[in-house]
């Protein structure tokens, strides 16, 4: 009876994995690569020829005339082998995973939102802004938490609030119908705005 | 909580009960022989196999034919893993793997449960993606669909024959699962998901530093790992990358293809059994409980956790774990979906959910994965519980219980409960082991409840082969490995093998005609019935452990304990 199913088996197997697994994705990658090259290859920002970045993938920002992104739980390893964060970096992905009753996730929260009313002031702290994503590569802040940001990085820049908060409005992606999506920017296409402003 | 947020869960059901009509009549027409518009490569891998379309199999041929197929890809699975590193399409060189991460990764892709013990973007190449993962989710996905189709066919005569494993597999993925991966591929790149062969890419940031960007044929790889209920990303971030899933568009558009065909299953066992209501009833219990699941699970997380609003976070719910782009309610729908069906995909991070937000997902999959379930196992599972609850009704008023004018009997009732009992033994013995033994704790990434959480959801979602996680469990040890790598085994086949020999004992019964002492199944009284039993059968002995975890982490997260 096992004999029998054998050569079935096996053989469908072998088809389908030349067929599904190497004929499929080199004709479909071939295809993509000529109809739609730019979202294929990553979607990647370019300046004076040089790759800059992906539109989709966030990058760590740490100066104070930058927006800020989101916290990213991404960890790696230094030269000794110690395990370090490596906010951002997009060779790995992935979240931080503590629980809702985790003593280091409440630790970390606090030290976040003390972080951040020193650096923008007091007020309501968003909670995007204190909490790490889920890919650690997050691109996007609500749009509440980049009003925030605003008036700060316009003293930075020393330019006037108003131009700022302009940007934000030219820049902010907004929920369809408020249903699907939600209202936020991307970090770095707001930066990369910015920067066009006033170089820092 | 907002009403956009329900109109959001309203909307993904409308999108997929919509869908589900017209795809269901459609794979009715696959299963019975009429969608024929690939005939010649149909007909010409019969050819090259050596498979005779006409040979109608028994179920025990059938379970053969399935459980080798799957035996010899699982084998080539464990060689391309283990073997990467001297195989094609390896830009980053990456290693091959360890025996046992091989072992459980090929268990985990054979079974369709696509559990990931390893970080894709270190330890699997973009060959190993497509030849070796990619492949099981379309031939998984398809081998799952036509054991459903097998025992649609239980019902529909009475010859005691189910129809044949090799035609419906290559009609499953010829004319179902390879275009709807293309179309759906297709809309992915448009919207950004990247496919390509070329390796990371540098780029050079804004602030003057570098940033090495992983990147592969995902494209691809999301479709099928949606529509195939398969769930295994190509990153580790899952379908929270960015790249696996870059707006709101592509979030709604993924959570429809991974339900689209577990609740058209259902509807099209009512075209195949010229009985339409049948079919409705069944996608109404399923639809039912995932609806609760979902507002319960978005309920819980637009409520927030009540220690960050403490610390001064303003109100707008637990962001953890979760991307900006989606949103709340579209982020718990995605993971209540992705663990109603057996997909396992997820675009936010269940381990960092509140509480019963994350118990949400994990009740889901302790239900024996029936809301709609995986592509087809979501089905037969679902007639089993049918059968169960024909039976209680029929010991109700003393008649011999009918299923659909066969004869439910002691026979069909002892081999499902087999299965169920398979099942939970599974999940409870070895999250009870694992907690009791020095590896298994070290493997925690939580203390307190939260821990003991997070062994039993990998245990239960490694034995319902679902694959989602709560991921900050580190389950490359020897003890999951191998552990959840036999759960994963056990899981699929000792409940698919009583399922067939259910299919093919009631296949060979006469269909008896309604009499007026038959318990209808259909209508309002009988969906009632079948979700108690789902709950009752399925849920109800998972209900000591979850007390454990999530309740009492509830309990205590509400007074303001922290571990």
């Amino acid at each position: 009876m096992i004999l029998r199913e054998l050569r079935p088996a096996l053989s469908l197997v072998v088809l389908f994995t030349l067929g599904l697994g190497f004929i499929l994705p080199e004709a479909f990658t071939g295809a993509m690569q000529a109809a739609l090259p730019v979202q294929a290859n990553g979607s990647l920002l370019r300046q004076n020829g040089q790759i800059i970045g992906s539109a989709l993938i966030g990058q760590n920002f740490t100066g104070a005339d930058y927006f800020q992104p989101r916290p990213s739980a991404l960890m790696g390893t230094d030269a000794k082998g110690n395990a370090i964060p490596t906010p951002y970096d997009a060779s790995e992905s992935g979240a931080s995973n503590l629980g809702p009753t985790s003593a280091a996730l409440q630790t970390a929260i606090q030290q976040r939102v003390a972080a951040y009313v020193k650096a923008y002031g007091p007020g309501p702290v968003p909670p995007d802004a204190v909490t790490s994503s889920g890919s650690g590569l997050d691109p996007d802040i609500s749009l509440a938490n980049a009003l925030r940001q605003a008036p700060a990085i316009a003293a930075a820049r020393h330019l006037p609030a108003a131009t700022v908060t302009d940007l934000i409005a030219r820049t902010t992606h907004h929920a369809v119908l408020g249903v699907i999506g939600t209202d936020h920017v991307n970090v770095l296409e707001l930066n990369l705005a910015l920067d066009k402003l006033s170089r820092p | 909580m907002t009403i956009q947020g329900f109109a959001y869960i309203a909307l993904v059901f409308l999108l997929v009960l919509g869908a589900a009509f017209p795809l269901g009549r459609y794979l009715a027409a696959i299963f019975e022989g009429r969608v024929r518009f690939l005939r010649p490569l149909e007909t010409g891998i019969y050819r090259l196999a050596g498979v005779d379309e006409r040979r109608a199999m028994g179920w025990q041929s059938y379970a053969v034919a399935l459980l080798l197929l799957s035996v010899i890809h699982f084998a080539l699975l464990y060689a391309i893993l283990r073997l990467q590193f001297y195989l094609p399409m390896n830009p980053q060189h990456i290693a091959g793997m360890s025996p046992r991460l091989a072992f459980n990764t090929a268990a985990s892709f054979a079974t369709n449960t696509n559990w990931q013990a390893y970080a894709p973007e270190a330890q699997i190449s973009d060959g190993a993606q497509a030849y070796g993962l990619a492949v099981h989710m379309f031939i998984s996905a398809a081998a799952g669909i036509a054991a459903a189709a097998a025992m649609m066919r239980a019902f529909t005569g009475n010859a005691a024959r189910l129809g044949n494993f090799y035609v419906d597999l290559t009609r499953i993925t010829l004319y179902l699962l390879l275009p709807g991966a293309l179309i759906a591929a297709v809309v992915l790149v448009l919207a950004g998901v990247p496919q390509s062969f070329s390796g990371f890419i540098t780029a050079h940031t804004l602030q003057g530093g570098t940033q090495t960007i992983a990147i592969g044929p995902v494209a691809m790889q999301e479709a099928i790992k949606e529509l195939g209920t398969n769930g295994g990303g190509f990153f580790n971030a899952n379908s929270a990358h960015p790249f696996e899933n870059p707006n709101g568009w592509t979030n709604l558009f993924e959570n429809w293809l991974l339900l689209v065909i577990g609740f058209a299953l259902p509807i099209a066992f009512g075209h195949m059994v010229k009985d339409k209501a049948q079919g409705r009833a069944l996608m109404a219990a399923m639809a039912i409980i995932l609806a609760l699941g979902c507002i319960g699970a978005y309920a819980a997380e637009a409520h927030g956790n009540p220690l960050q609003i403490a610390a001064g976070v303003a109100p707008g719910g637990n962001w953890e774990g979760k991307e900006m782009r989606f949103g709340i309610a579209p982020s718990t729908t995605f993971n209540v979906s992705a663990t109603g069906t057996s997909t396992g995909a997820v675009d936010s991070f269940t381990d960092s959910y509140t509480p019963l937000g994350g118990a949400v997902p994990l009740f889901l999959m302790q239900l024996g994965e029936v809301t709609p379930g995986g592509v087809g196992s979501g089905f037969y599972t679902i007639i089993v519980f049918a059968l169960f609850s024909v039976f209680i009704a029929g010991l109700m008023v003393g008649r011999t219980p009918e299923y659909l004018g066969k004869k439910v009997q002691a026979k069909e009732i002892k081999l499902a409960m087999l299965g169920v009992l398979i099942l939970t033994l599974f999940i409870l013995a070895g999250a009870g082991f694992s907690l009791v033994t020095k590896s298994g704790l070290a493997s925690l990434a939580n203390a307190g409840p939260h821990g003991l959480t997070e062994m039993l959801y990998g245990w239960t979602s490694a034995t319902e082969n679902n694959g989602s996680a709560f991921a900050g469990l580190s389950a490359d040890t020897p003890l999951l490995d191998y552990g959840l790598g036999a759960a994963m085994l056990f899981g699929r086949f000792a409940f698919m093998i009583p399922v067939l020999a259910i299919a093919g004992s009631l296949a060979a019964k006469p269909r008896l005609a309604a009499s007026a002492g038959t318990f209808p199944t259909t209508g309002p009284l009988f969906i009632g019935l079948l979700i108690g039993v789902i709950i009752i059968l399925g849920g109800l002995q998972f209900l000591p452990a979850d007390t454990l975890g999530p309740l009492a982490e509830h309990v205590l997260l509400q007074a303001g304990k922290i571990f």
